[in-house]
């Protein structure tokens, strides 16, 4: 045992000092794609590109719209029209989490501020208790894998969540946020509801990831419900395929306001 | 890689594969989908079609047998082939086809009624009863339910449920360009998402006859291999978590974090998305290769060192060491993939046996024999993998730097019409299969055959005298992701 007290030290601190310092692998990580203000004219085709249909036209000027909800990070769009779409950068920091689904549309368009300080106003309301010491259950809703990774990461030594006062709980009774990954699998739908009525309010849930924002490619699968929110309301959603570790700890402090969203600049 | 049809009977076909593998071929799978009846009809009268995969020689066999019209039953094959067990359960949840003989036919992938959802009591006594234990797990894991019969401490019998997180990925293959599959096949099994995406790709490149340049070969491996590295990582840092040592379980997280932030900067994802694409890979790592050998040295010496003093904290090897064996006899019956099978003394490992991409021009590290099958030896043939690997890199980043300054495309023109093809590759968790069918340049059938989905029913039968304290060490020697089961 002694031994590994020594390893231990050995290899001094490695944990970030984010958010309070700023951390260069979490500001050159890749978000999900964006489009251009302004791009050139000529929106001929774009819609194809993407696999997710996360790219529309809407027939207005600024006409392209992308859902970032959908985007799995493939890169179709930026590879082929670099003058339309670009990487956004970084999963961190007030733009890479919404508070409302429409949120992740770029550019946005569909909420007025005023309805997003709502949004938001209640969710702190809600949460304003929490905000020192939480506690997180996870549930699988039909990931691929990699998302539990990615949330594993938080618990272990580079992230280490522990030092924000964000705990992860066995028992949905203890826990304050319900973090959900994967596409909304049917046969979870039902031990997710579980779980969720199993809390004491005030809850959040968090959908983490493109796939339990919007299903992903199994969108349109009919066993899935295309993202969890079919089962849970969700509160703070967040894109990537899957989401990077910095995005998930990114979220959790946005859900007890410990990080502002600004989604449609409003703050 | 063959493909047979036969004109004669199912119990016909049974009793040919029987025979193969009692002659040492390897049962790798069994399927059913919708075909022509005859290959020169293309698409005029269909007929459900099993086809049952070997593993043998060089290549993947693939005999086929067309049922009759209207057929609701087949002689099933798990009497004669255990191994079948699953993938008959999984015939008859999607076709409602019944296996007549099958042991036990209740729903696998797909969620049934809700009678399913009853305890099922298997072993009757006095004391017994029933934990179920998921699907909602404690701690972050994938979603699964062991039902766990006991009287209290040992466990005579383990029943699975993983149609929880079933997510339908075989059927949305169908009707995708072979482009588009691919960003399908990476979310198949995310932490075998290179593995998986190689399987796919190769099915591709052997349809559409093109060959990926040199240098494509070389960042393939690389990224295979990073990817078994960090698996064998998480299950070290799991076994270390489940006995207790918190700072073995730290030290092993700090690794495979550390592999992840490499995989990232060497492509832009943690988990190799994007990087292989078919016929080739779509860019050269963005890390000279003399930044990464110096980085692969680092990492080696950090992960090996903490592999020995692992080895050697006897707190740790008491807890592992006799702990869920599997007899070399039941692997090789059942053909058990991966460190599973090797640490049973049945090693078919496709890098070695069936190479592919760059592997036939590297040395491979031979692996040491084991028999013992327990969760020890599991671990042990981990470490030697994860040696074998840093061996392959080094090799593969010398390769890399002795490259021309511009060596042209990454990857070969790639366009495939028609046709069908076996690819395969070696996943950390063992041996990747993907059988697609392209018409039109769209994948009209892909079934997708992982690791985890043949050695997980091996679980049922390793519990003999183990008891509740070692479930969980005996599911992370497994190492198997539920994603890939339930696909």
């Amino acid at each position: 045992m002694s031994l590994w007290v020594l390893r231990g030290l050995r290899g001094g601190v490695v944990t970030t000092r984010w958010p309070k310092r700023p951390d260069g692998y979490a500001d050159g990580w890749r978000g999900p794609a964006t489009v251009h203000d302004p791009y050139p004219a000529g929106t001929a085709g774009l819609g194809e590109l993407c696999p997710t249909g996360a790219i529309s036209i809407t027939g207005q000027p600024g006409a392209v719209r992308l859902d970032q909800g959908r985007c799995i990070l493939c890169g179709r769009c930026v590879d082929s029209r670099p003058d339309v779409f670009a990487w956004s950068a970084g999963t961190t920091g007030p733009g890479a989490a919404a508070l409302t689904r429409g949120g992740l549309v770029v550019p946005e368009v569909t909420e007025t501020d005023a309805a997003v300080e709502a949004v938001r106003a209640r969710l702190f309301a809600r949460t304003v208790a929490l905000r020192r010491s939480v506690h997180v259950r996870h549930v699988d809703a039909g990931s691929d894998g990699s998302e539990e990774w990615e949330v594993l990461a938080l618990l272990g030594p580079v992230y280490d969540v522990h030092r924000l006062g964000v705990f992860f709980t066995a028992s949905p009774r203890h826990a304050d946020i319900l973090l959900v990954t994967g596409a909304g699998a049917a046969g979870m739908a039902g031990p997710l509801r579980a779980t969720y009525e199993a809390m004491p309010d005030p809850r959040v849930v968090i959908a983490a990831g493109t796939d339990a924002v919007s299903g992903g490619l199994l969108r349109e699968s009919d066993v899935t419900t295309g993202g969890v929110s079919a089962s849970v309301p969700v509160d703070v959603w967040v894109p990537g395929s899957p989401p990077s570790p910095f995005g998930i700890l990114n979220a959790l402090l946005i859900a007890v306001g410990r990080l502002g969203s600004n989604r449609k600049g409003t703050r | 890689m063959t493909f047979s049809a036969t004109e004669a009977g199912v119990t016909e076909l049974w009793q040919k594969l029987a025979a193969r593998i009692a002659a040492g071929d390897r049962f790798a799978g069994l399927f059913a989908a919708v075909r022509p009846r005859h290959s020169s009809d293309a698409g005029a009268q269909t007929a459900l079609v099993l086809s049952a995969q070997v593993a043998a020689g060089g290549g993947i066999d693939t005999m086929e047998v067309a049922l009759p019209p209207g057929a609701a039953s087949y002689p099933a094959l798990t009497p004669l082939v255990g191994a079948a067990f699953w993938y008959e359960r999984v015939i008859h949840d999607q076709f409602g086809l019944v296996p007549r003989g099958h042991p036990r036919l209740a729903p696998l992938v797909l969620h049934g009624s809700p009678e399913d959802h009853a305890l099922p009591r298997h072993v009757a006594g006095y004391g017994m009863f029933t934990i179920p234990h998921g699907p909602v797990r404690s701690g972050v894991m994938e979603s699964i339910e062991y039902l766990v019969e006991t009287p209290g401490e040992a466990i005579p019998h383990l029943n699975m449920r993983v149609f929880y997180k079933h997510r339908g990925i075989e059927q949305r293959f169908e009707g995708m360009t072979a482009a588009d599959g691919v960003l399908l096949a990476e979310r198949a099994e995310g932490i075998a998402t290179v593995a998986h995406t190689l399987a796919y790709c190769h099915a591709i490149e052997r349809i559409a006859g093109c060959v990926p340049p040199e240098s494509a070969g070389l960042v393939r491996v690389l990224h295979a291999e990073l990817e078994r590295i960090a698996n064998h990582v998480d299950v070290a840092a799991r076994l270390a978590d489940a006995s207790g040592l918190a700072v073995a379980a730290a030290r092993f997280a700090v690794h495979k974090e550390r592999v992840l932030r490499l995989v990232s900067g060497l492509c832009g994802s943690r988990f190799g998305r994007g990087a292989v694409v078919p016929g080739g890979v779509s860019a050269l790592p963005r890390i000279s290769p003399d930044a990464l050998l110096s980085e692969l040295g680092r990492l080696e010496k950090a992960v090996m060192a903490d592999a020995d003093s692992l080895m050697a904290t006897s707190s740790f090897l008491d807890r592992l060491r006799t702990t869920g064996p599997l007899s070399p006899a039941r692997a090789r019956e059942h053909g058990a993939l991966g460190p599973i099978g090797k640490a049973s003394g049945f090693s078919d490992d496709a890098r070695v046996e069936r190479p592919y991409d760059a592997y036939p021009s590297l040395g491979m590290l031979p692996g040491r024999a084991h028999e013992a099958g327990d969760a020890l030896v599991r671990l042990a043939v981990r470490w030697d993998e994860v040696a074998a690997s840093f061996h392959l890199l080094r090799q593969v980043a010398d390769e890399l730097a002795g490259l021309d300054a511009s060596p042209g495309p990454t990857a070969a023109a790639c366009e495939p019409i028609g046709g069908r093809a076996v690819g395969w590759a070696e996943a950390p968790q063992g041996e990747v299969l993907y059988d697609v069918t392209l018409a039109d340049g769209r994948i009209s059938r892909c079934h997708p055959r992982s690791a985890s989905f043949h050695n997980l029913v091996l679980m049922h039968e390793v519990f003999a005298g183990d008891i509740l304290t070692d479930f969980p060490f005996i599911e992370a020697s497994f190492g198997l992701s539920v994603a890939g089961v339930a696909l």
